[in-house]
């Protein structure tokens, strides 16, 4: 066996490492000094994240079953951005008193999540691709029951488990089909065998295929686990649930979609696709307006803007994929802001509705904020970064000029409108609504702002700064 | 270099401005930077008419001037194009004199003065720089930013109804800018026969390459988008109520400058790149805008509060622009652009004083006042100017704007314009009577309670902020071809591109 191919995964042999080295200060390092656990992982997976953006390296590994190029590499760049965001405002809450005893799982779990989505985003070999579907999903269902005193994170966690397993079962059973259409699991292979053929058989496996990707990306109709499992899992848990993980069963639709059956795109999941986008679209927003508990709400917005990350693929092309990118990397931003505030404000009141929130605006200021700019991003208003992410997914959907792609856009955009709705009743709870007893002004915790500003200050500058969509779709012409 | 162009700073300076004000710490430095701030914007106007007014005089025939564009997102094409002609150079001085106005009629507002301030400079950054960008993207990305602070703007600081007219507000507009969105992506998309495609809006009108079957669709969509903001009916029931609740400042904003954000875009996105479908479908929008002008009118005087029967003045007024720029041609199209500058001056004076006169005594309806002349006399005296105006006396502005629209009008030869024609000028007499029956009753009648004999009259801010409103409606009637001139020539090129 050749070794020198695992050169070509410096992204992953790094992340092992760190995984391995938090691993090992959990275990072997003494009992005082182990609340600085939060603080060694954030380091190490800061320079880990440094140290691998700085170059990309291409080639393929393994016969061809996995790649790396500079559409993979930027968008596992963009998702260690997010992830170290997630590590850092998480600090706190893993050294308060019921986690502390088991923080270095949860920094554990977290790393090896994000391990087998890299391997998602670089398999081209659908092996390759369930091992790290299956390493991303099974420790998320841990991290996801982390609260165990709570009962709702019990619900939540058998919730996501069996959630899990059904769309893998679901995923694998479309891929036997395949495998009976191509002789071959390569998708490479596939391409070939899926242009030549075209017969129910590939429409099944493809909807099954649809179907469980379908799953992790919330897509309603497969959406059904997600408000109960966003509000149950612990705050730190619903952020990198909502955005890394997303971000990556994203790129991986895409990536499959594009890669294997990329020929039959106008006979068979172009439609297809339509239909899940305007429903997610749709039925996200229409249960977003109910929502009063705030993670519920973020659960059903998160889904509305999956539909919105959907239109780069129905694009399929590489502005299409850049979009992509873009769109993931400005969520990223935006909801962590959203995700920050709220556990900022949980971990000093235990309060998570929108009520509660009635008056933030005269206690805590900047909190307010920094969730203001976060819905607005959201919401897709200039001069935010979210305006730039939606113009240019709605501009790459409209590139083939199909009148279809031009109804979609619309029933999109109008969508925008009752998302501005709801996204304004945070802003109008904060701001206008009367309360006697806010909450009460406090300090939040170190680690809490810098994630926040950080956030706050990419959700102002990402979209001004065009260098970055620029570079993106320099990524993408490398992988369409 | 960016910073050459004398245009960015209509955006940069109240950019400065807001940085300002969330570093000051007290009321009085909040005051002075605003202060400061609108008065380098008027400053700022007043030397780019002269400028523009220079080379004009020697000689430069060119559609636009103070020309300048730098790529910013390659992959789109999407560059930060500025520009500005005769229409936008009249438009940026109507803005800046109503940001100052503004921020003198706003002097005492509470509670939060700094973020009321920081809003209002926000908004004023979209004004300005929709009427610089000459690239679609950033006119767009402009345009959304002037309409999201009004949300916060009217909710927070606004009176009576607030919420439900906030919301209603900024969900009509921002519908309006959805399917503005997708036609501007439609104009780029078609925007080259040849492949490179473009949002430059000279550009694509020289290229002239949408297809007229996409014209039909896109025209529509952007006119509509647009016509939202212009109080287009039936799409104008925010403005009512939102101006009702908005505070003074604020609605002077709203009805004096952003609702001619959308007759601008009307003319300028709208018809200039799609001009065939502009000629063929315009019948359409003009009955819609023929309706806007009577029943505005109509609605009007059935109002008993000051605000709504100044809104739905607004409407028909507004509407008027629209109708105007309908006619397509050189005179009607010119009266809409002063009729934009007479009723955006006049309305702010109105929503101004109206504010003052609610600051003394809570109310504003018109059935529980009277006799105000007699009890702050400079307060009725504006009042009642502003009325004049309105119903569009000669000598002030509205006369001259009202009189070109309908001599443009009127060189329309076949019966659906005559008709309509006559039916909008209709809305003048309609005018009248809602104005005069209020000016009566306001200012010239019987006193109807007694607490208000104590009531004082205008303080050294608000004079200045209604003097400096005064003056300009006058100086607008009385020397109507300083404008008609610079509006008139640059209409020309607009009008060419119309199919005869």
């Amino acid at each position: 066996m050749d070794y020198s191919q695992f050169l070509m995964m410096p992204q992953e042999l790094g992340l092992l490492a760190v995984v391995l080295l938090v691993f090992l200060y959990d275990l072997f390092m003494p009992k005082t000094t182990q609340r600085y656990l939060p603080l060694f992982a954030c380091v190490a997976f800061g320079i880990y994240t440094v140290a691998t953006s700085l170059n990309v390296v291409t080639g393929s590994a393994f016969s061809g079953m996995y790649e790396s190029n500079q559409a993979t590499f930027a968008i596992k760049v963009i998702l260690n951005i997010g992830a170290l965001i997630v590590l850092i405002q998480s600090a706190k809450w893993a050294n308060s008193e019921f986690v502390s005893v088991r923080r270095g799982e949860f920094y554990t779990l977290l790393l090896i999540t994000l391990f087998g989505m890299d391997f998602m985003i670089s398999a081209r070999h659908f092996l390759l691709f369930v091992i790290g579907l299956e390493t991303a999903s099974l420790p998320l269902a841990a991290l996801v029951a982390f609260d165990k005193n709570h009962y709702e994170s019990h619900e939540a966690a058998v919730k996501y488990m069996f959630t899990a397993i059904f769309s893998s079962a679901i995923f694998m059973l479309g891929l036997s089909f395949v495998y009976g259409i191509g002789g071959s699991l390569y998708f490479d292979d596939l391409f070939l065998a899926v242009s030549a053929s075209m017969s129910p058989l590939l429409i099944i496996a493809l909807a099954f295929v649809v179907a469980g990707v379908g799953f992790k990306l919330s897509l309603v109709p497969f959406h059904l686990w997600t408000a109960d499992v966003y509000q149950g899992a612990p705050t730190a848990v619903t952020s990198y649930l909502s955005v890394i993980s997303k971000g990556a069963a994203a790129f991986a639709f895409f990536a499959i979609l594009t890669q294997v059956f990329g020929c039959v795109y106008e006979t068979a999941w172009e439609w297809m696709l339509y239909a899940l986008i305007i429903l997610t679209i749709t039925l996200g927003n229409l249960f977003a307006i109910r929502q009063k508990n705030l993670k519920r709400f973020l659960a059903f917005s998160s889904i509305s803007q999956a539909g919105y990350i959907m239109l780069g693929v129905v694009a399929c092309s590489e502005l299409g994929l850049a979009s992509l990118m873009l769109y993931v990397l400005i969520y990223i931003f935006s909801n962590l802001a959203a995700f920050g505030v709220i556990q900022a404000v949980e971990m000093n009141s235990g309060k998570v509705s929108m009520d509660d929130y009635n008056g933030l605006y005269q206690t805590n200021p900047k909190l307010s904020f920094a969730m203001t700019l976060a819905m607005f991003s959201l919401a897709g208003i200039p001069p935010f970064a979210g305006f730039f992410s939606k113009f240019f997914i709605f501009s790459s959907a409209l590139q083939s000029g199909s009148v279809a792609l031009y109804v979609l856009v619309l029933i999109a955009l109008i969508n925008t409108i009752v998302s501005l709705y709801y996204y304004l009743l945070v802003v109008k709870a904060m701001f206008i609504n009367p309360n006697d007893q806010p909450i009460a002004a406090f300090k939040s915790h170190v680690s809490e702002r810098i994630a926040i500003f950080v956030c706050v200050l990419g959700i102002i500058l990402i979209g001004l700064a065009s260098c970055i969509y620029a570079w993106l779709v320099e990524s993408a012409a490398q992988f369409v | 270099m960016i910073f050459d162009n004398i245009l960015i700073y209509f955006v940069i300076i109240p950019l400065v401005v807001l940085g300002l004000l969330s570093l000051s710490k007290s009321i009085q430095q909040v005051r002075t930077v605003c202060v400061i701030g609108a008065s380098l914007l008027v400053v700022l106007a007043a030397y780019l008419t002269y400028e523009y007014l220079a080379i004009r005089a020697a000689g430069d025939t060119s559609a636009m001037l103070f020309q300048g564009s730098w790529l910013w997102y390659a992959p789109l094409n999407i560059h930060l194009a500025l520009g500005v002609d005769g229409i936008s150079v009249v438009m940026l001085i109507l803005s800046s004199i109503i940001v100052f106005a503004g921020v003198f009629a706003s002097w005492k507002i509470s509670p939060l003065p700094k973020e009321y301030f920081m809003w209002f400079f926000l908004l004023s950054v979209g004004v300005f720089g929709f009427f610089i960008s000459i690239d679609l993207f950033t006119m767009f990305m402009f345009y959304e930013v002037a309409l999201i602070p009004m949300y916060l703007l009217i909710g927070v600081w606004g009176s009576g109804n607030k919420n439900y007219s906030a919301m209603k507000l900024t969900l009509m507009l921002m519908g309006g800018s959805a399917f503005l969105m997708l036609g501007i992506l439609g104009i780029y998309y078609h925007s080259a026969a040849d492949g490179n495609l473009t949002m430059n809006l000279l550009e694509i009108s020289k290229n002239n390459a949408i297809p007229h079957s996409w014209q039909y669709f896109l025209f529509p969509m952007t006119f509509v988008g647009f016509g939202v903001l212009g109080a287009m009916f039936p799409f104008h029931t925010w403005s009512p109520d939102g101006h009702a609740s908005a505070p003074t400042a604020v609605s002077m904003l709203h009805a004096g400058v952003l609702m001619k954000l959308g007759g601008y875009g009307c003319f300028r996105v709208a018809i200039y790149l799609m001009p065939q479908a502009a000629t063929e479908l315009a019948w359409i929008f003009l009955i819609l805008t023929g309706i806007s002008v009577v029943y505005g009118a109509f609605s009007a005087c059935v109002q008993t509060d000051l605000k709504y029967i100044n809104a739905y003045s607004s409407v028909s007024h507004c509407g008027l622009v629209l109708f105007a720029i309908l006619m397509l041609n050189t005179t009607a199209m010119t009266g809409a652009v002063m009729q934009m500058l007479s009723h955006g001056l006049m309305t702010a004076l109105f929503f101004a004083l109206i504010g003052m006169i609610y600051g003394r005594t809570h109310t504003r309806d018109v059935r529980e006042m009277g006799g105000l002349m007699r009890i702050m006399p400079f307060l009725a005296a504006g009042y009642v100017i502003a009325g004049l105006a309105s119903l569009g006396l000669p000598g002030l502005s509205g006369f001259v704007a009202e009189m070109t629209i309908f001599v443009g009008s009127f060189q329309h030869a076949d019966m659906f314009h005559r008709v309509f024609t006559i039916v909008a000028c209709c809305s003048i007499v309609i005018t009248a009577v809602y104005i005069l029956r209020v000016v009566g009753k306001l200012l010239f009648g019987p006193v109807q309670n007694e607490h208000h004999l104590q009531l004082t009259d205008a303080e050294w801010q608000e004079r200045l902020s209604v003097i400096t409103l005064i003056v300009c409606v006058a100086a607008i009637g009385c020397f109507p071809n300083f404008f008609s001139n610079i509006i008139r020539e640059s209409f020309l090129t607009i009008v060419q591109v119309l199919p005869q």
